[in-house]
Formats: C-alpha cells, sequence, structure tokens
C-alpha cells in the first residue's frame, strides 16, 4: 500500500475529523491532497504526535481527532502508548503508517524491519482495539470502523517506503498552528438557547 | 487510579523508593495547596506529571478534583505535547515535574512549544541543590537553573508562601502574552519541611 493512496482513501472523512500529522512525507502528503484548517502538521517533537493528539481528544471529547503518526515517530515515545491506553479516549484513533524506515534522512531502516510489532505492542500496553492491515481498502475500512468504535483505536498500516520528492510546503507553521487553534475555538458547540416560550 | 504513596523510612529518602513505614514525607501540605488553588483560580482545567516525591500531594489534589483532568505520564516529555493539544484546543493547563524530567523534555520544548509559540506554565520540582541528601539528584540540580538560561525561558522560584499566588498569576500571564513556556521552581524552602 501506498501512504499516499491510503492518505487519500480516508481524506474525504478527515473533514469531519481534527487532525494531528507528523513531520515529513506525511505532512506533505496530505497537504498534496488539499489542506484543511483542521489539519496540524507538527513539523518537529519527533514522537510527540501521539502526546499531542491525547491532549486534544482529552479537552474536547466532542470532537473526533485522528492521529496520522509513523513508525520512527511512535519509536521514540512508545512510552505513549501506555498513557493513551491508560486514558483511552474514545474519540480518538491513533494511525501509524509503518513504513520501516526513517524515509525523509535516506531511509534508513527501524527496528519494525528486524521484527518489532507495534500493533503487538499496542496491544500489549492496553490499547483494547487494534487494526494491522496492509491493504487500502482494509485499511479504509478500518479507518471507518474506528469512528463508530466508541473507543481508543489505534491503526498499524504497513506502507511501502516511498514518499514526495520535497518536504517542505508552502504553508509556514504558525499560519497552520494559529488557523488550526482559530479552527477549533469556531468548532466550539454554541451554548444551548434558552428554551423557547410560547 | 493507583494513589502514590506517601510512607517512607526514618532516613528520609526523598526519592520516594522507600515505602516501608508509616512516617509521612514531610512534604508541605499547606504549600501545596497553595500551588494548587492558584492553579485552580488561573484556570487550570488539566495537569500532567510524572510523580515525584515533592510534588506527592499536589498530583493527589489534582487526581481527587473533579473539575481536573490529571495526565500520569510515563515520561515527561509527552507533557508537552499533551500541553500544546490542550491548548490547542483551548485548555489551560500545568506540567508537574521534577528538573531532570525538564531535562528529559528538552527537545519538546525546543521543538514544539518553542517552535510553535505555545504557552506552557512548568511548576518544576528544584532537587538537587543545597541541602539535598540524596546523592543521585545533584548533577541535575547542578545544570537546571543554567539550562533555562540557555532555553531563554522565564524562571522564578516558589520559595516563600506569601509569593506563590501572585508568581503563579504572574507566570500564567506572561506564559499566555508571549506564547512561550515559562518555569517556576519549587524551591525545597517551600516543599519540604524539616
Amino acid at each position: 500500500m501506498e501512504r499516499l493512496e491510503a492518505l487519500r482513501a480516508i481524506y474525504p472523512e478527515l473533514e469531519q475529523t481534527v487532525v494531528v500529522t507528523i513531520m515529513g512525507a506525511v505532512a506533505a502528503e496530505l497537504q498534496s491532497l488539499g489542506h484543511r484548517p483542521n489539519f496540524f502538521y507538527l513539523q518537529h517533537a519527533m514522537g510527540l504526535a501521539s502526546s499531542l493528539g491525547l491532549g486534544l481528544a482529552l479537552s474536547r471529547p466532542e470532537l473526533r481527532v485522528a492521529v496520522l503518526d509513523g513508525d520512527g515517530s511512535i519509536l521514540m515515545n512508545l512510552g505513549s502508548l501506555t498513557t493513551l491506553a491508560r486514558y483511552r479516549p474514545p474519540n480518538l484513533v491513533h494511525v501509524v503508517f509503518d513504513n520501516e524506515s526513517l524515509l525523509s534522512v535516506g531511509g534508513f531502516p527501524t527496528a519494525t524491519s528486524t521484527g518489532s510489532d507495534l500493533a503487538a505492542l499496542a496491544r500489549a500496553a492496553g490499547i483494547g482495539n487494534v487494526a494491522s492491515v496492509g491493504e487500502l481498502e482494509a485499511f479504509r475500512a478500518a479507518f471507518s470502523a474506528a469512528a463508530s468504535a466508541g473507543e481508543l483505536t489505534a491503526i498499524i498500516a504497513k506502507v511501502e517506503a516511498r514518499g514526495p520528492t520535497a518536504y517542505v510546503t508552502d504553508l509556514p507553521l504558525l499560519e497552520n498552528r494559529f488557523q488550526f487553534q482559530r479552527h477549533l475555538k469556531q468548532l466550539r458547540r454554541p451554548p444551548r438557547r434558552a428554551h423557547r416560550k410560547r | 487510579m493507583d494513589a502514590v504513596r506517601l510512607a517512607t523510612g526514618a532516613r528520609i529518602p526523598e526519592n520516594g523508593h522507600c515505602l516501608s513505614s508509616n512516617r509521612a514525607v514531610p512534604v508541605s501540605v499547606e504549600h501545596s495547596k497553595l500551588i494548587y488553588e492558584a492553579l485552580k483560580q488561573g484556570g487550570v482545567r488539566l495537569v500532567s506529571a510524572l510523580p515525584e516525591t515533592w510534588l506527592v500531594h499536589l498530583i493527589r489534589m489534582a487526581e481527587d478534583d473533579p473539575e481536573m483532568t490529571l495526565v500520569r505520564l510515563a515520561k515527561e516529555e509527552e507533557g508537552i505535547g499533551i500541553s500544546a493539544g490542550a491548548h490547542l484546543a483551548g485548555v489551560r493547563s500545568a506540567l508537574l515535574m521534577q528538573n531532570h524530567g525538564f531535562l528529559a523534555s528538552v527537545n519538546g520544548i525546543v521543538s514544539l512549544a518553542q517552535l510553535y509559540r505555545i504557552p506552557l506554565l512548568m511548576l518544576i520540582s528544584y532537587r538537587g541543590g543545597f541541602g539535598e541528601r540524596d546523592p543521585w539528584q545533584t548533577e541535575g540540580g547542578g545544570v537546571t537553573e543554567e539550562l533555562l538560561r540557555a532555553l531563554r525561558i522565564p524562571t522564578e522560584r516558589l520559595d516563600r508562601p506569601s509569593d506563590v499566588g501572585r508568581r503563579i498569576r504572574q507566570a500564567q500571564t506572561l506564559a499566555e502574552s508571549a506564547l512561550r513556556p515559562v518555569a517556576l521552581l519549587l524551591d525545597r524552602d517551600l516543599m519540604w519541611e524539616e
């Protein structure tokens, strides 16, 4: 499965989702499909996308949050899997695109290339709903199922180690950050109207 | 949720590993309460923490408070991400950590909070200074303030109870106007009673 095709498959569903991506290929490829104000690209701080997603999900339980992570990033913050499992926000889906390499720095193989199993790690951390997929249709189905699962879901998606030719996009980091924050503010549910008197 | 154990031995190691006797750790409940109330008054509704002896009362107060979301971390750097998410989502947060946890969070502070202009209110228990008996705390104690300076993080000590409320309020105000991390060093004189 190509990661770009996987992103394209779920792109329509992302319209109704608050999305946090990691740096590099995932951010550039999602932007190539079309940036939206509900997408936040964490362009550095490897490992913290899942933690940032947890902070969003706990703070705004009425919103659906998707973290689009990678094997290199989550391997830097495996403890995050245990924290996610501990608080298990039902409105969070944690997708890990596993291409078994650190693609953006030259494709050096990560430990998932030598047998470390992220789905098994997620299950062992205590995440109840874990899907491991390698085909596009299965990925699309798992992502859709996560929306109605009503529980924290992790999807480990094996993808090819191929990415875009360039990683820098024309969206400045801070523009993205402030636009995203403003968008989330606007998504606040309006205060309930007083009962209309007849 | 699991509670932090509060007992320690006669030699009073401050690392919290010795849990055999019933003697309470001499961490100030009163001053912890001052800090906690200042956080609440400042609108903090999410606290991330990694247990540390000086922080036990603060963590328990957060745990017992139905208005507060307490996130217990595996490693302090996670808290930088969680606070960033909370901020972008419109929720005020604070981080409770030991200075060694601050040392373990540096890339998150630089490459998330500073790069993306996220206000962080970091309450850091300042171990390894004068009066420290645990040898393993002393190296970290020696570099904490220098590192905060190197990172250009505005820092004040909390060492007197009369300053607690005002300093926390001022720290939060600066973090939110500058959109940057700020640090309050929880001092032995404030936290430890013996």
